[in-house]
């Protein structure tokens, strides 16, 4: 065992992906919520960087630079979505947050 | 592939042990700072494949920017109350999810394994990295040349991401707010015209 296939990584990308979409369905706090977003982003970037890897070819890791940025700009302006949410309802529970329903 | 691996394991057993405390934990900031560790692991997942530039990257904005993000809201609204409620959902819901996950999550490992090289590859081997001047030179004369229009893009995205998190975060007047700030306003001039008829 001294030879890492690509399919173990890519599998490993896609086992942190469902970890990360199971806390996303499971979670109640908004704020863990996003994290899960994170975390599925992170295991998108990696699969990325491994085909990269794998084909030669730079066009992955390009692509995870921005999906970074993007990341990021999503953190921004969802962080600040949450506290106005925060400000209005006092809560950060996603089974709490029906204005629309009601 | 040729990558270590004893580091591919050693940091890959620590990512996905750590992102099943992001989502188990109860306490936010205790999934905050697992998720900080899941993000370093990463970061030398991708030193060991190779993309120096990414894990620098990740390590600065992931690591640094984002979760600093995260951890300032979680204290700023003080609500670390545990909220790990998997009993609201319904069994059966429960059980659905958990084979559909386990399916689906097959079906990915199946398919990586049994395809073949997806596309032809490039011109990038790691020898030709090595002699173009490392991998962040590459992926920088990359950018710069034929990336230069998304990489310019992606400026005006992080402008109005900018100018858009202020703008919602920042705490709007109610209307009871602003009807006493115009009638205040009022009495002001009213005052004005009333001393400027006494001179």
């Amino acid at each position: 065992m001294n030879q890492v296939e690509p399919w173990v990584v890519l599998s490993f990308c896609a086992a942190i992906f469902f970890i990360g979409l199971t806390g996303l369905l499971v979670r109640r706090n908004i704020l863990v919520v996003m994290m899960c977003i994170e975390l599925m982003l992170n295991a998108v970037n990696l699969t990325f960087v491994t085909f990269s890897k794998q084909l030669e070819h730079m066009g992955g890791q390009m692509a995870v630079f921005f999906v970074i940025t993007v990341a990021a700009a999503e953190g921004a302006v969802g962080l600040g979505l949450v506290i106005a949410l925060y400000r209005t309802l006092r809560t950060v529970d996603t089974d709490d947050i029906r204005l629309l329903r009601d | 592939m040729d990558i270590s691996p004893f580091f591919f394991y050693l940091f890959g057993g620590l990512a996905i042990l750590f992102s099943l405390f992001v989502v188990l934990k109860k306490s936010p900031v205790a999934s905050a700072f697992s998720l900080v560790l899941v993000f370093f692991s990463f970061a030398a997942i991708y030193a060991v494949l190779g993309a120096h530039l990414i894990a620098a990257l990740q390590v600065l904005v992931y690591a640094g920017a984002i979760m600093v993000l995260f951890i300032f809201v979680i204290m700023l609204l003080n609500q670390d109350v545990p909220s790990f409620d998997i009993a609201r959902t319904h069994v059966v819901i429960r059980a659905v999810a958990v084979v559909a996950t386990v399916a689906l999550f097959g079906a990915f490992v199946w398919v990586f394994k049994n395809s073949a090289l997806p596309a032809a590859r490039g011109g990038f081997s790691a020898s030709a990295i090595e002699m173009a001047g490392g991998n962040t030179v590459v992926v920088s004369e990359l950018m710069f040349n034929q990336y230069i229009l998304p990489f310019e893009v992606t400026s005006i995205l992080l402008l109005a991401a900018m100018v858009g998190a202020v703008a919602i975060a920042k705490r709007q007047k109610s209307s009871a707010e602003v009807l006493r700030e115009a009638a205040a306003n009022q009495r002001k001039q009213a005052g004005r015209a009333a001393v400027g008829g006494a001179k």
